[in-house]
C-alpha cells in the first residue's frame, strides 16, 4: 500500500550549469514526521521549492496521492493542502494577527468585502486550532519572532494544509521556544498532518523525526528511519566525512613574553580586574553565561571601552587602548558576534569585505593598486576555502559558513596578531564550522597569532582551545587545561552558575 | 479604553492640531471667528482630495509626485474643452477631469509595475512628461474668468450657508467640502472594508507576502495610481472652478504640501500605515499652519521653510514610533 502523499521521483534541477538536484527520490507519507537534512546549499531548499510549486523539475516526476503532478504550479501546491512556513514567515508585520490569519480564507472564497466580525471569528477559530493564546489585535510586527512563527502555523493549518513544510523553523528561537514548537508539531501529526522538518540541526531532528532523508550536493545520500541514524552518523553523511574530535595542544613557546598581558583590568559594571597572560600560539576560550562581561573584555581590548582601568601590555610593554584605531594599530582584530549586521558588507562583493581594512595598504598614491587588490583576494579565497566563483560575488549570495570565513579572511589580511573571535560559528553548519575550525588552529600554529575565542558552545571550546576560561560576573572563576575537562564537566559547571 | 484611544497615531496628529488651535488663536483671536474658519475648511478642500489619493499611494508603499501635472492636465484640458464647444453641463466635465486624470494614473502604474521602476522616478518622469506635453501641444494662456464657462463658476459658487458680516459683506460655507467629506468617506470604507483596500495595506506591508499568499498585486498597484490620478483629476477641476480660472502652469510645488500633510496625518513612507482620518487632520493642519502664516504677514518664501520643516519633523516622528514598536 502506498500512502505518499507526495513524492519526488528522480528529481534533477539545473541553474544557469549548475546541478542543483541530481535524480532525488523522496518521499513524504501521510501524517509523518519527515526531517530533511543537508548542510547550506546541499539542496534542501530547492525541493521546497519544487514541492511548493516555485520551481519546475527539469526531470523526474512530482507525484501527488500517486498520481503524477506535471507543471505543479503554487496555487495547485496549495490546493494539494501543501504549506510552506518560510524562515521570514511571509506574515505582514502592519495587520494585525486577526487579519493575518484571516487574508488567506478570504482570498480562497475571492471575496470583495471584509467583514471585521468574520475576521476575528476565523483568527480566533485559528488560535484555537493550535491550542495558543496570542493578542487577535496585536500588531504581527510587534510580536517576538516566536509568536509570528506560531500565527505562521496558525494560518497554515487555515489553508486546510495536509504537510506543512517548515524551513529551518528553529533558527531564531530560544531553547524553550524550541521545545514548545517540539510539541506543537507533534499535535499538528496527531491531527494527521505531514510535517517536512528541514533543518542541519542534527539534535532537533533525532528528537522530533521519524523518518530522515539527507542531502549532499544536490543528492539524496541516505534515507530511512530515524532510529537508525544517530549524531555522528547524521553529520557524516551531511558532510562526506567524520569530524575530528582532537584536542589543541597550543603551539606557544612558554619561554617567551605573552603577546598579551592583562592584570587587574576592569570596565565599570561588566569586568572585574582581571588577569590574562595569552601567547603567540595559544587560543584561549572564554565562556560563561550572558552578562559574564565576556563581550565588554572582548571590547575593551579593541579599544571600545575607553574607560577601563588596569594594565595592558603587548610584548612586555604597556599600551593604551582608548580607540579603535590604538587596537588597529597594534595590530589587534575582533571578528564581532553578529557578522551580518556589524561585521559584513552584505551587498558588497566578497572582494572589497575581504579587502575592506587593508585598503591603505594596497593605494598608490591616490589609485587602488588593482592587481594587488585580485593577487591578495584569489589568495585569501584559496587559504580560507571560500566557496565563491570569484572575488565579484556579492557576499550576501554566500552561505553562512563562507560569510564568516570572509569576515576572518579580512582580518587576517591587516596582519593581525592577536585575534579576538566572538561566536565564531554562530549560524554555521557543522560541515563549515569544523572547516574553520581547522583554519583557526592552522593560522595561529603558522602565523603565531594570540586568539582569544569567545563561544557558548562547550565541544568548540574544548576542541579548539588550549586553555578555556569560565567567567561569571565580570570575574574569571574557572581555568581549565586542554584535556582536562569534559564536556559534561564543563556544561554542568555553567549551569551551577545560575 | 481611552489609553487605546490615545495610542491610535491620528490622536498624535489630533493633539498637536488643537495645540496649534489654541496657541494661533491666542496670537491672534481673528483666527476663530467663523469667517476664517469656513475659510479654512475652503482650503482643505483641493488639497485634501489630492491627500485622499497619495494616501492611497503611499499605502502601497509608492510614492505619487505627478499627481499635480496630471491634476493641471485633466483641468485644462476639460476647461478648453468646454470652452471649444461651448458645453455649458457640469456633471460630464467632471466626469471628464476624473478619467484622464485615472488613465494617466494606469500609464504610472503600468510603467512601475512592467519596468521594475521606483514610483517616485516614474512620477517625476510622467509629471514632466504630461506638463511639457500640455504647455507645448494644448496651450499656454490662462482661461480667465471672463472666458471661464460660467455654470462651472456657478457650481464652485455653491455655499452649504450664507452669513452677513456687521460690515454687510457676505460670507458663507462653500458645498465643495460635501464633496470632500463624500470622498473621504468613499476612501475610508474602501481602505477598511473592501479587500482591494486590505490588498494596500499588505502590498504596502510586505509585497513578496502579498504575492503568495495570493493577491493579485498587478490589480492592487493599478488601483492605487489610477485612484490618485482620479482624484487628482477631479481636484483640479474643482480648483479651477473655485478659483475662476485654469492656468496650465498651475499646482507648482503642491506635491510638497500633500505630501506633507499625509505623512503628518500618519502614514508611513515605507509603506503599509496610514488612515482616512489622520490624513484629513494632517491636511487641516498643514492648511492652517500655511494660512495663519499669511494672516501674520509672513512672507511665502518662509511658508516654503515651514512646510519642508513639517515634513522633516514628521517623518522623523513617525519613523522613530515604528523603531519603539519594533523595539
Amino acid at each position: 500500500m502506498d500512502a505518499s502523499l507526495i513524492e519526488l521521483d528522480g528529481v534533477g534541477k539545473n541553474f544557469a550549469g549548475i546541478r542543483a538536484l541530481d535524480n532525488v527520490t523522496l518521499a513524504v507519507r501521510r501524517g509523518e514526521i519527515h526531517c530533511l537534512a543537508g548542510e547550506n546549499g546541499s539542496g534542501k531548499s530547492t525541493i521546497i521549492k519544487i514541492m511548493s510549486g516555485v520551481y519546475q523539475p527539469d526531470e523526474g516526476e512530482i507525484l501527488i496521492d500517486g498520481t503524477s503532478a506535471r507543471r505543479l504550479t503554487p496555487v495547485e501546491s496549495v490546493h494539494h493542502g501543501i504549506q510552506v512556513i518560510y524562515q521570514d514567515f511571509s506574515l505582514f508585520g502592519n495587520l494585525t494577527v486577526a487579519e493575518n490569519l484571516a487574508l488567506n480564507s478570504f482570498l480562497r472564497e475571492s471575496r470583495r468585502l471584509v467583514s471585521w466580525r468574520e475576521v476575528r471569528r476565523i483568527g480566533r477559530r485559528a488560535l484555537d486550532r493550535l491550542g495558543v493564546d496570542i493578542d487577535l489585535d496585536a500588531e504581527v510586527g510587534a510580536l517576538p519572532t516566536s509568536s509570528k512563527q506560531l500565527v505562521a502555523i496558525a494560518r497554515a493549518l487555515m489553508s486546510d494544509a495536509r504537510l506543512i513544510i517548515m524551513d529551518e523553523p528553529t533558527t531564531a528561537l530560544t531553547r524553550n521556544e524550541v521545545e514548545r514548537l517540539m510539541t506543537i508539531i507533534r499535535a499538528i501529526q496527531r491531527d494527521g498532518i505531514a510535517v517536512l522538518f528541514v533543518s542541519h540541526k542534527i539534535g532537533e531532528m533525532l528528537e522530533i523525526g521519524e523518518n530522515l532523508t539527507v542531502m549532499r550536493n544536490g543528492r539524496v545520500v541516505i534515507e530511512g528511519p530515524i532510529v537508525e541514524f544517530d549524531e555522528v552518523s547524521i553529520t557524516r553523511h551531511m558532510t562526506g566525512h567524520d569530524i575530528s574530535t582532537a584536542i589543541y595542544e597550543g603551539a606557544g613557546d612558554p619561554e617567551a613574553p605573552p603577546r598579551l598581558e592583562l592584570k587587574g583590568l576592569t570596565v565599570p559594571g561588566a569586568v572585574e580586574g582581571v588577569d590574562l597572560s595569552l601567547r603567540s600560539g595559544d587560543i584561549i576560550g572564554l565562556s560563561g553565561l550572558i552578562g559574564a562581561g565576556r563581550t565588554d573584555l572582548a571590547l575593551a581590548l579593541f579599544g571600545m571601552r575607553p574607560h577601563h582601568t588596569g594594565e595592558i601590555r603587548i610584548d612586555g610593554k604597556p599600551v593604551s587602548l582608548r580607540g579603535v584605531s590604538d587596537a588597529i594599530h597594534h595590530r589587534i582584530a575582533y571578528v564581532p558576534e553578529d557578522r551580518l549586521t556589524e561585521g559584513l558588507f552584505l551587498t558588497q562583493s566578497v572582494q572589497r569585505n575581504i579587502l575592506a581594512s587593508s585598503f591603505d595598504r594596497i593605494t598608490r598614491g591616490l589609485v587602488i593598486d588593482r592587481a594587488r587588490a585580485e593577487a591578495w583576494t584569489a589568495e585569501m579565497i584559496r587559504a580560507m576555502q571560500i566557496a565563491a566563483p570569484s572575488g565579484s560575488t556579492s557576499v550576501g549570495d554566500l552561505s553562512g559558513g563562507n560569510q564568516q570565513r570572509v569576515v576572518l579572511a579580512r582580518w587576517l589580511l591587516t596582519e593581525a596578531r592577536i585575534l579576538i573571535l566572538n561566536g565564531p560559528t554562530v549560524g554555521v553548519d557543522v560541515g563549515s564550522k569544523a572547516e574553520i575550525h581547522r583554519i583557526i588552529r592552522d593560522l595561529t600554529v603558522k602565523r603565531g597569532l594570540a586568539v582569544l575565542m569567545i563561544s557558548d558552545d562547550v565541544p568548540e571550546l574544548l576542541g579548539n582551545c588550549n586553555e578555556v576560561i569560565l567567567m561569571h560576573r565580570g570575574r574569571f572563576v574557572e581555568r581549565y587545561r586542554a584535556g582536562s575537562a569534559t564536556e559534561e564537566a564543563l556544561t554542568d559547571r555553567l549551569r551551577s552558575l545560575r | 479604553m481611552t489609553l487605546s484611544l490615545l495610542r491610535r497615531p491620528e490622536a498624535i496628529v489630533a493633539v498637536a492640531l488643537l495645540l496649534a488651535m489654541v496657541i494661533i488663536g491666542l496670537v491672534n483671536p481673528a483666527f476663530w471667528s467663523l469667517d476664517n474658519q469656513f475659510g479654512l475648511l475652503r482650503s482643505n478642500v483641493v488639497i485634501g482630495i489630492m491627500a485622499l489619493g497619495v494616501l492611497l499611494v503611499m499605502i502601497s508603499g509608492g510614492i505619487d509626485v505627478s499627481f499635480p501635472a496630471f491634476a493641471v492636465a485633466a483641468m485644462y484640458l476639460t476647461v478648453k474643452g468646454m470652452v471649444q464647444f461651448n458645453y455649458t453641463g457640469v456633471a460630464l466635465p467632471f466626469v471628464a477631469a476624473t478619467l484622464i486624470g485615472l488613465i494617466l494614473g494606469a500609464f504610472n502604474a503600468f510603467c512601475i509595475r512592467a519596468f521594475r521602476m521606483i514610483p517616485l522616478i516614474v512620477t517625476l518622469g510622467t509629471a514632466s512628461v504630461v506638463r511639457g506635453l500640455l504647455l507645448g501641444l494644448v496651450g499656454t494662456s490662462t482661461i480667465n474668468v471672463d472666458k471661464m464657462p460660467p455654470q462651472l463658476i456657478d457650481f464652485g459658487k455653491t455655499d452649504i450657508v450664507n452669513l452677513t458680516l456687521a460690515d454687510g459683506s457676505r460670507y458663507g460655507l462653500t458645498a465643495m467640502i460635501l464633496i470632500y467629506a463624500a470622498l473621504a468617506l468613499a476612501v475610508h470604507l474602501a481602505l477598511r472594508y473592501t479587500m482591494i483596500g486590505r490588498s494596500l495595506y499588505a502590498f504596502g506591508g510586505a509585497p513578496e507576502a502579498a504575492a503568495r499568499v495570493g493577491f493579485d498585486t498587478r490589480k492592487t498597484l493599478l488601483f492605487a495610481y489610477c485612484a490618485a490620478g482620479a482624484l487628482a483629476g477631479f481636484a483640479g477641476l474643482l480648483h479651477s472652478s473655485m478659483i475662476w480660472l485654469a492656468n496650465p502652469r498651475d499646482f507648482v510645488g503642491f506635491e510638497l504640501d500633500v505630501i506633507a500633510a499625509v505623512v503628518l496625518g500618519g502614514a508611513s513612507i515605507f509603506g503599509g500605515k496610514g488612515s482616512v482620518l489622520g490624513t484629513l487632520l494632517g491636511v487641516f493642519l498643514l492648511v492652517m499652519i500655511k494660512n495663519s502664516l499669511i494672516i501674520m504677514h509672513i512672507d511665502t518664501t518662509w511658508q516654503q521653510v515651514v512646510v519642508g520643516l513639517v515634513i522633516i519633523a514628521a517623518t522623523t516622528l513617525t519613523a522613530w514610533r515604528d523603531r519603539m514598536r519594533v523595539a
